[in-house]
């Protein structure tokens, strides 16, 4: 017998259950997504994704986007993602990589990742990246620096409203990663210490009117 | 990695250092959470519905653990099932080989704690790296972890230092530097590494999908640098729908740090996708019994296996609190371990260990998947009791109740009895107790050890009922 007939073997022993017998529906979903307006979901994101410790930009337009994006730099090297909401900010950051080894190297070596993100959570401040060939994992990842540029419209309320969007994450990626803030330790005597693997900075543009 | 530990209460509680350290971190991790639960004024309900979330995957696990398994395969992953550590090695092992993998990176996972895996690994001549800074420096001192989500809780920066001057040739005292050096030495290995391996915060039923909750991005790089990705999970992790994760994080955070979100959370289903430039091009899940099929025949306990490892209770527990984590004898410390541990090792080999708490309750209190932990020490202490009652061995004890229960029983010759006893007691001061100023032959074997820390009051000139009495009588 395998593995797999032996465990489930041993499941449905201890459950008193039967291959096939029924099974009632779990219980409920509990998703709850309170009425708020863009404003207040721009200053919910800004409350909560300042306090811990991230960078926030809010910009009327496109244009603007990429000045604030070139303040922060001012004068960093970057790496961006295939984000197309980049390109329609006029962005003209080294991007379009199709391989995986340049990619890696690249992220490697670049101070900074810029990535757009098709959601973000108003209530906790965060980003919500799905892995696709628009967004590499790496770009938001190995660089000590990220900035995010993504539209007003994107930021939901809270994770349920997420998941009210995308009820199945898996149809449309193999990796949704929710960021909430720069990566942080607190190993070492409860000292809080940004960096340890991830960015260490997180800044986020958003561009209001779209 | 060290297995077994001796246990060492004694030492613990008379450092006064170490005290300071748990009391520290785990009062700040208490006030942490006790503020970030004040923000969510609906916050009970959500623990009610992960709890009966958790009961309904729970009691129909053979469903959910065949729709798993489909849907990972349906994304192109691949499931293993495996029914203690040995097969979790060898499954891992012959893939290494078939793949001339050597080097692999491990973000933070109990389970794989729980199997010694990095100890069968490195046996055969492969390199297995911790990643996240706590179990890193842990790997580096041969140690386990001291708490569930704080893993380096007791060491303080200098022992950090020794540590890494020994092993790294570094001496840096400041945390933020120490952090960097481990920085540099782990970047280094997570874009060599051939294979990272994760555990799993949940494994979500009707997605396939494996989620990951940190606050480093260890276990990012873990599963997105690598082109193997191997995650392990205790069958007990899954939920049924990705939907579910909206109340399940919101609740893990909190419980554990006191975090609204931790800073990442991967849902991870299955390789990259064929458009997609980077991530792992294969996905391995291996869901592991190792025991836990044993408590879920147990109807009464099974409960124990909602635990989602926040480690609310450990922080909150005043006995973990005084003995740390090194003096429980698994992996799991604290209250869940004091019911994981006998229910997964056989309630003989650490019977202490149910009767190691006071049943103040507040473990079960904070626990975000309300299992009732009190009540699982109780039912732990009647198998205690019921295997020695069969085994012969408290016979002393047993007259000691019988004649006890004879007492009570009997008002009056129960306050003879402490009449006596009042009389009896040598004078002196009230508070000092009296039991350890008798004789030695009046206090033999287990009585002299209970008496080591604590004795009886003085028993009052006149008893309460005696007082009663006169009250009415007035």
């Amino acid at each position: 017998m395998s593995s797999r007939e032996a465990m489930l073997g041993r499941v449905r022993t201890a459950l008193g259950r039967k291959q096939a017998d029924p099974v009632p529906a779990p219980p409920p979903l509990r998703l709850v997504v309170p009425e708020m307006h863009t404003a207040a979901r721009i200053a919910s994101f800004r409350e909560r994704f300042e306090a811990l410790n991230g960078k926030l930009r809010v910009v009327p337009t496109h244009a603007d986007a990429r000045v604030a994006v070139d303040e922060i730099l001012n004068g960093r090297a970057a790496i961006a993602s295939n984000a197309p909401f980049l390109k329609d900010c006029g962005l003209t950051i080294p991007t379009g990589f199709r391989d995986r080894a340049e990619l890696k190297a690249a992220c490697a070596t670049a101070p900074v990742g810029i990535t757009s993100a098709p959601y973000a959570l108003a209530a906790t401040g965060t980003l919500v990246m799905l892995s696709s060939d628009e967004e590499q994992r790496l770009v938001s990842l190995l660089p000590p620096a990220h900035i995010a540029v993504i539209p007003a419209s994107c930021i939901l309320v809270n994770l349920d409203e997420l998941f009210m969007r995308v009820p199945l994450p898996a149809d449309v990626t193999s990796a949704l990663v929710f960021i909430t803030g720069p990566s942080r330790t607190a190993d070492i005597e409860q000292i809080l210490v940004r960096g340890v693997h991830g960015p260490g900075e997180v800044y986020v543009v958003i561009v209001e009117g779209c | 990695m060290a297995s077994t530990y001796p246990i060492q209460i004694d030492k613990t509680v008379h450092n006064p250092l170490l005290q300071k350290a748990i009391y520290t971190a785990t009062g700040r991790l208490i006030d942490m959470r006790s503020a970030a639960v004040a923000t969510v004024p609906n916050f009970q309900e959500l623990r009610t519905q992960a709890n009966a979330v958790k009961k309904h995957t729970i009691e129909h696990l053979d469903h959910y653990l065949e729709m798993v398994e489909r849907n990972v395969e349906g994304h192109g992953g691949k499931v293993v099932f495996a029914s203690d550590a040995n097969e979790v090695a060898d499954f891992i092992l012959s893939l290494a080989k078939q793949k001339g993998a050597k080097l692999f990176v491990k973000s933070k996972s109990m389970t794989s704690e729980e199997i010694h895996l990095n100890s069968r690994l490195e046996a055969h001549n492969l390199e297995a790296v911790e990643t996240d800074l706590g179990e890193y420096i842990l790997q580096l001192a041969d140690e386990r972890p001291y708490h569930i989500i704080a893993p380096a809780l007791h060491y303080t920066r200098h022992d950090v230092a020794k540590i890494f001057t020994e092993k790294l040739g570094r001496s840096e005292t400041e945390p933020s530097d120490q952090a960097m050096i481990a920085r540099g030495v782990l970047r280094q290995k997570f874009l060599d590494a051939d294979i990272g391996i994760t555990g799993a915060n949940f494994v979500v039923a009707d997605s396939g999908a494996v989620v990951v909750v940190e606050n480093e991005g260890n276990a990012r790089l873990t599963h997105s640098a690598p082109k193997i990705h191997i995650a392990i999970a205790g069958i007990e992790k899954i939920i049924p729908r990705a939907q579910d994760l909206a109340v399940f994080l919101a609740l893990l955070g909190r419980s554990a740090t006191g975090q609204a979100m931790s800073v990442y959370t991967s849902f991870v289903s299955g390789p990259k996708r064929p458009t997609e430039i980077d991530g792992p091009d294969e996905f391995y899940l291996i869901l592991l019994d190792n025991g836990r099929t044993k408590v879920l025949a147990d109807e009464g306990k099974r409960e124990s296996l909602y635990c989602i490892r926040c480690g609310a209770c450990l922080n909150h527990c005043p006995v973990y609190r005084k003995i740390g984590g090194h003096n429980y004898p698994w992996v799991y410390s604290g209250p869940i371990g004091a019911i994981l541990t006998p229910q997964f090792h056989g309630i003989d080999k650490d019977p202490w260990l149910p009767f190691a708490s006071s049943l103040c309750g507040a473990c079960g209190e904070v626990c975000p998947v309300k299992i009732d932990i009190p009540r699982v020490l109780l039912e732990l202490r009647k198998d205690v009791v019921e295997a020695k009652t069969a085994a012969g061995t408290n016979k002393l004890e047993h007259m000691i109740f019988r004649l006890w229960a004879w007492a009570m029983k009997r008002p009056k010759a129960y306050e003879r009895l402490s009449k006596a006893a009042a009389i009896a007691a040598p004078r002196g001061d009230a508070q000092s107790g009296w039991i350890k100023d008798l004789p030695g032959f009046l206090a033999p074997g287990p009585v002299a050890g209970w008496l080591q820390e604590r004795d009886l009051p003085r028993p009052a000139s006149k008893s309460f009922r005696e007082l009663w009495r006169e009250r009415n009588k007035k």
